[in-house]
């Protein structure tokens, strides 16, 4: 069985959103629920339409496949399938599975009586998302603007976005988001380290406690910001840094 | 419908500062008296202080000032002493390295002479900080494990500005020291060697780096959404598993298939962080000594479409026999 030793107790009924008991079960170690079957049919959807685009496209080499956007001169109207139709059509199918996955997870931390936090910040990352392949398109007037979805092609919409307005280094936002991004993975490289140094502390030491890891941190550098906090600083921070992207790309 | 989430502790209990835990008898006394500031409590400890100096910290901060200040008085003499100048261009000022003709000799002091002084003094106060945080652990009985991380980001800092200008055969390599300048370095070698969007390594380290990003939300939003059920003592919950690690490790086996524990997911962060400075900073070594265009690498390797060229076809000056 897939379950953990336990879980039994904790497959309980409720706490859907929608579909009362209707979704309201568990496949192996997956909750379902309606937004289980709406992502299903999104992320299925959106992947036989990749397939679809790769298949008409001239390669198979992973690493080269994109499905571009359509031509600037569509404008904001449908482009013909092979013309960024597809691209169009992929697009609907990523929002509807993140936004399906993010009421999934709603409804999980509802079954298990948690917050609301992780919902909360995937949708930052969807925000951001969105602003980078719909808010701004729309603003600018084409779907054109967005960016292909490819391995190397996205890198190449970044880069040549980056360039087109001259140099990306000189926006202020991308220097917020940028400052924050590293600042958030040096606090996680500070966060997994402490907690790893106070469980893992050597032969022959005993395992330490949370007055150990303030005590480490105040005497490097003064300040600790404790347990919560750091926790605290770790979704904020990536929160911030969605939120300058996203500001980035307006 | 309103829920208490956790975002800010609105109720901050006040009891006596804490010391801090006993040291061993041969090291130096904590300094300064702890105090509490009310704003910092909202999210963490409310307390500042105390602070272990020892000779180690001493020893690193002096160097670090003495770098800083020297730095700061080469862009005052760049603006001609100047010091409504040097606050009005600040940015854009730096502490260039020597010019290419010098490789790897000593300058004189204003032609990048200061700049080797600097990046000695700097390198030497980092690597004395990255004993003090090897010394502080040890002292009071904790793993090493900020120490080696912080071992990672010092090899990609050394890359930049050591070892591969010594591999390229000239200091002129390195990097500035100054805001837009040094965000000018990163430019200038990004698009003198083919784009670094191209380098793998590159990639790879942006994947580290925004995996560790996402980590840090996926991670410090499950602690929060179980610190009602006591989820952030985490210590107490890798060595006696409670229901906030149940519930915290069932959310994402419920959502994705699959869950860390409560400390493994410190491994997967402290791994993820530590992976992205240290790939990057293969990829940089890599640049100019070994590979010179990685976008024509890329092509060569099958990775990236060969664009067909629309206007007139520029031939990179590097395969012309230009030195």
């Amino acid at each position: 069985m897939s379950m953990l030793s336990f879980e039994r107790k904790y497959r309980v009924r409720g706490g859907t959103l929608f579909g009362g008991d209707l979704f309201d079960f568990w496949v192996g170690p997956f909750f379902v629920g309606f937004f289980g079957i709406t992502t299903l049919f999104f992320v299925l959807s959106g992947t036989v339409l990749i397939l679809w685009g790769a298949a008409m496209g001239p390669t198979w080499n992973l690493w080269q496949i994109s499905i571009a956007p359509p031509d600037i001169s569509y404008g904001l109207r449908l482009a013909p399938m092979m013309e960024g139709g597809l691209w169009q059509l992929i697009t609907v199918c990523a929002i509807g599975a993140f936004v399906s996955w993010a009421l999934r997870e709603v409804e999980i931390c509802r079954k298990l009586g948690m917050g609301l936090h992780v919902p909360v910040a995937f949708g930052m990352a969807i925000l951001a998302y969105v602003s980078l392949q719909v808010i701004r398109p729309v603003l600018m007037g084409a779907w054109g603007h967005a960016f292909p979805y490819g391995i190397y092609s996205h890198l190449d919409w970044v880069s040549n976005t980056a360039y087109q307005y001259l140099h990306f280094h000189y926006n202020p936002w991308h220097m917020i988001a940028a400052s924050l991004f590293f600042a958030t993975v040096l606090a996680l490289a500070m966060h997994g380290g402490l907690v790893l140094s106070a469980t893992n502390p050597g032969k022959g030491e005993v395992v330490k406690s949370p007055e150990h890891e303030d005590t480490f941190f105040r005497d490097l550098i003064g300040y600790s910001v404790g347990t919560l906090g750091i926790h605290r600083l770790g979704l904020f921070w990536h929160s911030l840094g969605c939120g300058s992207v996203s500001s980035v790309s307006l | 419908m309103a829920q208490y989430q956790n975002l800010f502790t609105s109720v901050q209990p006040v009891g006596p500062v804490h010391e801090g835990v006993e040291l061993p008898r041969d090291d130096d006394k904590r300094i300064g008296k702890p105090f509490l500031f009310h704003l910092l409590g909202r999210i963490g400890n409310a307390q500042i202080g105390p602070v272990y100096l020892g000779s180690l910290g001493v020893a690193s901060l002096l160097l670090g000032i003495f770098a800083f200040n020297i730095i700061g008085f080469n862009m005052l003499a760049s603006v001609d002493w100047n010091p409504i100048q040097l606050v009005r261009q600040l940015f854009w000022l730096a502490l260039e390295p020597p010019p290419p003709a010098y490789g790897l000799s000593f300058p004189p002091l204003e032609q990048g002479g200061w700049w080797l002084i600097v990046g000695f003094m700097l390198t030497a106060s980092i690597i004395l900080w990255w004993a003090r945080t090897y010394r502080r652990a040890r002292q009071l009985g904790l793993g090493t494990h900020i120490a080696w991380a912080f071992a990672a980001a010092i090899w990609l800092y050394l890359v930049c500005g050591f070892f591969r200008p010594i591999m390229m055969g000239s200091w002129s390599e390195a990097v500035p020291f100054g805001i837009f300048p040094h965000l000018d370095w990163v430019s200038a070698l990004s698009l003198r060697y083919g784009n670094l969007f191209y380098n793998p390594f590159h990639a790879l380290s942006i994947v580290f780096l925004y995996g560790a990003v996402l980590l840090f939300a996926m991670h410090g939003a499950t602690i929060l959404a179980v610190t009602r059920y006591g989820g952030e003592r985490e210590i107490e919950q890798i060595v006696d598993r409670g229901t906030a690690s149940e519930r915290a490790a069932l959310f994402w086996r419920w959502t994705m298939g699959y869950n860390a524990t409560m400390e493994s997911i410190h491994r997967w962060a402290w791994w993820f962080a530590v992976l992205s400075p240290l790939v990057g900073g293969i990829g940089i070594l890599l640049t100019g000594t070994v590979v010179d265009n990685w976008y024509l690498w890329s092509v060569k390797h099958g990775v990236v479409p060969a664009y067909p060229l629309d206007g007139p076809v520029v031939m990179d000056p590097a395969l012309m026999g230009a030195k």
